[in-house]
């Protein structure tokens, strides 16, 4: 609180960032998690929150005719500009929310202070909501080929991997300990899914410290183990995520890449996705596209082109589909790595996971292949986010960048997810809001150090109450374990507006079907419900049933999809109809 | 002529049909007067693979004749943009077929092509061909009868050779003020209504450009005819879509604009819309993008950008926004023209209409909207779609005018998917019907040149056969809630889309 100078200016302009219509005038608020901006000049309440941690850039201008502006940008893709009458108010406001957006200490994040009310075994039992260990149990593990161990149990071998790992069964303790000696940072070679169909396995670790001539036999053994854990193929592929010429640059460091003769039937590949700090510029200027105020669509798409984030987002595609046809064609195993193995090595092995596994593609599945693949196999969320004041030059779009294939693959299958796009957003704005725990952290351990589990909550039961909002109503369950084949030519790989305009209602389609969709099977539920009800009242009427009050009542039901045969007597049917159209006064136009 | 003459190989054994998404299979080809039919005996779908010979736009041909193969491959590309694959065994079979191709697929004669053939069961020549006349459309419209009146004065097609029979115009122009204003306008096309918005009681009218020419000429009759629109004290606008440059170069070869000083209380706007050969060749660039296979997003942006396809979508909308808002938000009466009056006036004041107009937004009214301001109001259908993206032979007349519409109208639907009675399907199927069709809608360029060939008598409309039962199910846009609101849509580059529909590889991948 002792950031906060002025926690309320009146008379405060909020610009439209595309239109020249008028501003709106309204008052400022700061409060210890929030800015806040309630418009004065319309009959309506309109208000804007923006939760601290979502800025990314606050930037004052010079002053202009109608007073001090101050542009906030936000890690969500929010952008407002600001005009605030006097110059030291907007220097207090300017000052506060340098502090609060980035605390310096990660104890000072929303999520340490956040209560939503619920006592300690909530807490806890929300925080057991999603287990990835039990990911491997719903994979078939342990099996005849893989084990869970517990080697890593206090971060020995691997400081940032997670406790539990899977591994091959014929790998030996030896093995596994002098291949983690090999591999940068202990990451030693683990599995991430295991396909029972095809017996293909996806492995990930991090580069090995081969530099111009180093071997290890240990090493070479694991990638063995990997291999022969696998009865339907002679082969394995080990996938380097990085393009050519950064693996080279990385010999000269004492690091590297496999040498293909040193281990018996690997494939070798290169699938070339850039590191983070190409990343971070390209949506640099992406976004400088998106500020863009009207212009052509030459600009526009000239601007997207040299941006090269499309270019990015195929590459990531490119790889997991490559993985995917590897583990579901070829029914070959993959070893896959970049260069410490948490930020290229977690899109293309959970990307390739959603393309094999409809799991996946489930809303609570989603949840444990990012607690499996990025929260637990230890994604830099602290630094990759900056959610506190550090290193800029850690900061990265890798996760956003995961989404947006998973966008782009939902786009091709509109029936094939659980899910929608508001459930990728709602995931989005989470790990940066650090309203809740589960991405503040770089690893496991760190998150154990913290005590995370024991000081705030977890996001996954919350998002879970809601999901009725994230379902998607064309989702087909009857594609079952099918692979995703997406198509990868340039042309489908579209501009994520939902996303990077997702504040500027006005550039979104002005009609939703999802919206649409939504309301109407809440109206089904809802109509449903009150039939039953109808239904029960005539049968204490008819004497069928006994008086409501000596019922026990039924326990509220919770069904995602309302069963979609109901047998009818014609007169529920009447029943049902009139009550929808009671509760159906919205006509289209209302969303116009 | 007969076909015959042209076909000197009738079947082949032993083709193999490559296509995107199937597998290849090999079966027998035949060459009738207008198809190319395929068909594999021992395959597992019954129906054979038929091609309407209208619908190819090139043929590569490449044979091998040695000793001991002789054989040849053809690729077809047709103007759906679908790309097709023949291995021909014979190198003599594969060059007769593909010359009987290539001349029966140029046919010129309106009367011999398929749609003066194509007899299905479910249709019959009895049935009223077009959904409405100018005459219903008029009876439908109460409101207008104060102001407006049907003109039979090109019953004959004497006045315009390009207008329909009768027209909608000012009640207090008479027949024999029209005529001479029709003398003002390029090919006779007056001022004419294509909408009248009953909120506030304005209208949109097209027309081609008055022939002012150099010497500044006036005519009494055609300013007559405008004041009686906006009725002397209000305030019109004419929509130029032509640069202000343009227009004044068109006084040199005798065409022109409306002068501030002759036409009182008209106000000019210009707006450039492409046409003609810039237009198609935008459509050549596009379709070029979407097949390259060089799989570079980078490659792909930039010739996206280089094809400016999405540029001529962004202006044809918001030049319709703008005379939508004109008509809407201001309450002024609004002319739209360019230069001949055939192509992007037609194009502006259909969009703006689905825009306005909620009853043009349902299928039927969509395709009757299709019916008056294109096929009836003679756009050059024949000419502007003789060749689609793929043709070597020298351009003439071609301009994807019709497409760029589809289009426009695709961005409308995503930006309003409930307020279209229709759906994408739909888009799909007009934009390959206008290049090559079973039915006779999109033959001949005005409604004198289908009088003449007997397409009325001797071929079905497609507009009637795509609101039959079946048909208007598969083509209804199932979440359709009718709006009466206008539906102003977004030209921001990000909210319009590129759409795969110009790539020659088209699938559902969705395939639940």
């Amino acid at each position: 609180m002792e950031h906060i100078l002025t926690p309320k200016v009146e008379e405060v302009q909020l610009l439209d960032r595309y239109t020249a219509k008028k501003p709106a005038i309204g008052t400022l608020y700061l409060t210890a998690t929030h800015l806040i901006f309630v418009e004065t000049s319309c009959n309506t309440r309109k208000e804007t929150w923006i939760i601290h941690h979502h800025i990314a850039t606050v930037e004052k201008l010079p002053l202009t005719g109608t007073g001090y502006p101050l542009n906030i940008s936000c890690k969500n893709f929010h952008v407002v500009h600001f005009v605030i009458p006097s110059e030291r108010y907007c220097q207090d406001v300017y000052h506060s929310l340098l502090r609060l957006s980035q605390p310096a200490k990660l104890e000072d994040l929303f999520a340490f202070l956040y209560n939503p009310k619920q006592d300690e075994d909530d807490r806890r039992n929300g925080w057991g909501f999603i287990d990835s260990a039990m990911d491997f149990k719903r994979m078939g593990l342990p099996n005849e080929f893989w084990e869970l161990t517990d080697l890593n149990k206090n971060y020995e071998l691997c400081s940032t991997y997670h406790s539990e790992l899977g591994i091959p069964k014929t790998a030996r303790k030896d093995t596994v300990l002098g291949s983690a000696k090999f591999r940068s940072r202990g990451r030693l070679p683990t599995l991430s899914y295991y396909h029972k169909e095809s017996n293909g396995a996806i492995c990930r670790c991090s580069q090995p410290l081969s530099g111009i001539s180093a071997r290890c036999l240990e090493d070479e053994e694991m990638l063995q183990a990997i291999s022969r854990a696998n009865p339907n193929s002679t082969f394995m592929y080990v996938v380097d995520t990085r393009p050519k010429l950064n693996a080279m640059a990385n010999r000269a460091a004492g690091k590297g890449y496999e040498n293909a003769d040193n281990y018996s039937n690997i494939r070798f590949q290169f699938v070339g996705i850039e590191n983070i700090h190409v990343m971070r510029n390209s949506l640099q200027k992406l976004l400088e596209v998106c500020a863009m105020k009207s212009p052509t669509m030459s600009d526009y798409l000239t601007g997207l082109e040299n941006s090269g984030w499309l270019r990015h987002i195929k590459a990531v595609m490119d790889a997991g589909v490559f993985l995917a046809k590897a583990v579901a064609d070829e029914k070959a195993s993959v070893l896959v790595h970049c260069s410490d193995g948490w930020d290229r090595t977690a899109q293309v092995c959970s990307l390739a996971s959603i393309l094999l596994d409809n799991f996946y593609r489930t809303i609570k599945g989603l949840m444990v292949l990012i607690e499996k693949e990025w929260i637990s196999m230890g994604h830099k969320f602290t630094q990759r986010c900056g959610h506190v004041d550090g290193d800029p030059k850690e900061v990265s779009p890798v996760f956003t960048q995961f989404l947006e294939c998973v966008w782009n693959l939902m786009e091709q299958y509109p029936c094939g997810f659980e899910y929608n796009e508001k459930y990728l957003l709602e995931i989005h704005n989470h790990v940066y809001s650090c309203q809740f725990g589960n991405f503040i952290g770089n690893c496991q351990r760190e998150r154990e150090e913290m005590r995370l589990k024991e000081k705030t909550f977890s996001v996954w039961p919350f998002l879970w109450e809601n999901r009725q909002q994230y379902i998607n109503p064309l989702y087909k369950c009857s594609l079952g374990r099918e692979v995703l084949r997406p198509s990868t030519l340039p042309l489908n790989f579209k501009f994520w507006c939902g996303m990077y305009n997702h504040f500027d209602k006005g550039m979104q389609p002005k009609q939703s079907i999802l919206d649409h969709l939504l309301t109407i099977i809440q109206k089904r539920v809802e109509g449903e419900k009150k039939m039953t009800d109808f239904q029960r009242k005539l049968a204490v009427m008819d004497g069928v049933l006994a008086d409501e009050c000596t019922l026990k009542s039924r326990p509220p039901e919770q069904t995602l999809m309302p069963p979609v045969s109901v047998a009818h007597t014609s007169k529920n049917m009447q029943i049902k109809e009139e009550t929808i159209i009671q509760l159906a006064p919205t006509a289209g136009s209302k969303q116009i | 002529m007969e076909f015959s003459e042209h076909i000197k190989t009738a079947n082949v054994e032993d083709v193999v049909l490559r296509r995107p998404f199937y597998q290849p299979t090999k079966g027998t080809l035949c060459v009738t007067g207008h198809h190319l039919i395929f068909s594999n005996r021992g395959g597992d779908s019954a129906r054979p693979f038929l091609l309407l010979l209208r619908n190819i736009d090139a043929i590569e041909k490449s044979v091998e004749n040695l000793p001991s193969v002789s054989s040849g491959t053809i690729t077809l590309k047709c103007k759906d943009l679908c790309v097709l694959q023949l291995d021909i065994p014979g190198m003599e079979e594969c060059l007769n077929i593909a010359s009987s191709i290539e001349s029966l697929s140029s046919l010129e004669t309106v009367s011999e092509m398929y749609p003066f053939f194509y007899r299905p069961p479910f249709l019959s020549l009895q049935d009223q061909w077009g959904l409405s006349s100018t005459e219903q459309h008029y009876a439908q419209m109460k409101e207008i009868h104060d102001g407006w009146r049907v003109s039979q004065v090109n019953r004959d097609y004497s006045v315009s050779p390009s207008y329909p029979p009768a027209v909608i115009v000012p009640h207090s122009i008479d027949d024999e003020t029209l005529v001479k204003a029709a003398r003002f306008r390029q090919g006779g096309r007056f001022p004419v209504l294509c909408y009248y918005h009953r909120e506030t009681g304005t209208v949109i009218m097209r027309s081609s450009q008055p022939l002012s020419g150099a010497n500044r000429k006036r005519c009494r009759e055609d300013e007559l005819l405008l004041q009686a629109v906006i009725d002397g004290s209000e305030l019109g606008y004419i929509i130029d879509t032509r640069s202000s440059q343009q227009a004044q170069q068109a006084r040199m070869t005798g065409g022109g604009f409306e002068s501030k000083s002759c036409y009182r209380g008209w106000k000019r706007l210009h707006r450039q819309l492409e046409k003609g050969k810039v237009l198609q060749e935008s459509l050549i660039k596009l379709v070029e993008a979407c097949g390259d296979q060089s799989h570079s997003v980078d490659r792909w942006l930039s010739k996206l950008e280089n094809s400016k396809w999405l540029s001529h979508v962004q202006t044809a909308l918001s030049t319709a926004g703008l005379v939508a808002e004109c008509v809407e938000r201001d309450g002024h009466s609004v002319l739209v023209h360019g230069s001949e009056g055939t192509d992007t006036s037609l194009l502006v004041s259909s969009l703006a209409q689905l825009i306005l107009d909620p009853d043009s937004r349902t299928l039927a009214g969509f395709l009757g909207l299709l019916e008056r301001e294109w096929v009836q109001a003679g756009h050059p259908f024949q000419q502007r779609c003789a060749h689609s993206a793929y043709s070597h032979v020298r351009l003439r007349h071609e301009a994807p005018v019709f497409v760029l519409l589809l289009d426009c109208v695709w961005q409308l639907a995503r930006q309003f998917p409930l307020a279209m009675g229709f759906s994408e399907p739909l888009l799909l199927r007009l934009a390959k019907e206008v290049y090559a069709s079973d039915y006779g809608t999109f033959l001949c360029n005005s409604d004198q040149e289908r009088c003449v060939t007997g397409v009325k008598e001797r071929t079905h409309c497609l507009f009637q056969s795509l609101l039959r039962a079946n048909e208007r199910q598969h083509y209804s846009n199932p979440l359709y809630e009718r709006t009466e609101l206008a539906i102003w849509p977004s030209i921001q580059p990000p909210s319009l889309q590129w759409t795969c529909a110009f790539s020659p590889i088209q699938w559902p991948f969705d395939m639940c």
